[in-house]
């Protein structure tokens, strides 16, 4: 356990390539270890209780940074961020995509709004338009990999087995695996979960909340974080507006009432309305992140 | 219940800091506008920190409020509630504090 990172302790999270079969098991030492590229040289002062002592070398190059605490008496004062670990990964993350002109999005919705049927009409229809791979994020099964993998797109599974949401370090993990190719869209399906995954940054561009009529106009005022955190609203499952009572214009006012700049189409998976409008705003996005590789890469 | 990873955050980043003396008291700083519970990582701070330094150990949770500056007419007025509006009915509003998720302050024996 270092101070630099604070790992977390997330072992049992599984990441598979279902395209090979190869699976990879977290332990707990491993999820010690796998920080150490991020920030080499840092003093390794692991206690016993969270990691194993280490007997393997291990190359320590750089300068740690300097620990905030200060030592009055008996009393530590620490001021540290507490999710300051995961957003330096994030960040880590981030650096690595836009080097590789790679647009991360951040899928988030609760169980059930049509997001991998959203995912797989998206992946089918924009074939030949946009270069796309997947992570799957959920707690068991590797049923959303093996839809995705029907659509003959490359995706990577992570099983968080009782974690409710992805964190930036595991979602590295699954990047490397995936190894998507320059100028590409990674679409991250997180975790079933209007919740905690508002206060983890993968590393994505931009997360984006799928909400479908079946399930309220009020959600985004029960689960203000996720809309808070969100860029754009996709309101699915439209063809069922007939027979739910959702008030569509009172969502998206709830949803603008947390997020004054949160964007909002109106899509159907099921029958592909509204679709290309979602495209558009994609292509958006990855136009511009590519536009500001090229641009950087100029200077 | 991310409350859950991060208290596991926290007790790892306290137990490298206590360098294996025993933890007495940590204090969280945590914002009033976070999706965090306090209770919830109460509970969670019994657990995660059996068989650690921590165990045993006090934890303070200080609240820190939020604040805000409305777009629309300029006021600026604590913030208690992520769906609060301001007083003129405007709702674009630019957020001051209250997202805070520290540790502050650790005692060792």
């Amino acid at each position: 356990m270092c101070t630099t990172c604070g790992c977390s302790n997330m072992e049992g999270v599984i990441i598979t390539d279902p395209a090979s079969g190869a699976m990879r098991i977290l332990t707990k030492a491993e999820r010690d270890h796998m920080h150490a590229e991020g920030h080499p040289g840092h003093p390794h002062a692991h206690t016993a209780i969270y990691a194993p002592a280490h007997t393997h070398p291990h190359t320590h190059e750089a300068v740690v940074e300097a620990i905030p605490a200060a030592l009055h008496g008996t009393t530590i004062a620490l001021e540290q961020e507490i999710l300051s670990k995961n957003r330096r990964i994030a960040e880590r993350n981030r650096g690595w995509l836009s080097s590789r002109g790679v647009l991360a999005l951040n899928l988030v919705s609760s169980p059930g709004s049509g997001k991998t049927s959203l995912l797989e009409r998206t992946l089918r229809d924009l074939r030949g338009r946009v270069t796309m791979s997947v992570i799957e994020g959920d707690q068991e099964t590797m049923n959303d990999a093996e839809r995705i993998r029907a659509t003959g797109c490359k995706a990577i599974q992570i099983n968080t087995g009782k974690g409710c949401h992805l964190e930036a370090e595991i979602v590295g993990e699954a990047l490397a695996a995936l190894d998507a190719p320059a100028d590409s869209v990674v679409m991250i399906e997180n975790v079933g979960n209007l919740v905690c995954p508002a206060l983890f940054d993968l590393g994505e561009r931009a997360k984006i909340v799928i909400l479908s009529v079946t399930e309220g106009d009020d959600k985004p005022l029960k689960y203000p974080h996720m809309f808070h955190a969100s860029e754009l609203m996709l309101i699915n499952k439209m063809d069922l507006l007939p027979y739910v009572d959702f008030d569509v214009e009172r969502c998206i006012a709830n949803a603008r009432q947390v997020n004054p700049n949160i964007q909002a189409l109106r899509v159907s998976a099921t029958t592909g309305a509204g679709m290309e409008d979602w495209y558009h705003w994609l292509q958006d996005l990855l136009h511009s992140s590519q536009m500001g590789r090229l641009v950087h890469s100029a200077v | 219940m991310h409350e859950l990873s991060i208290t596991r955050n926290v007790v790892a980043i306290v137990s490298e800091h206590a360098q294996q003396r025993k933890v007495l008291r940590v204090t969280l700083e945590v914002g009033e506008l976070s999706a965090i519970m306090p209770e919830a990582i109460r509970f969670c701070f019994d657990i995660c920190t059996q068989g650690t330094p921590l165990e045993g150990a006090r934890l303070d949770i200080m609240q820190t409020p939020g604040s805000a500056t409305c777009r629309d007419c300029g006021a600026e007025f604590a913030l208690h509630d992520i769906l609060a509006r301001c007083v003129c009915g405007g709702t674009h509003l630019v957020r001051r504090g209250g997202d805070e998720l520290n540790i502050k302050e650790m005692e060792v024996a």
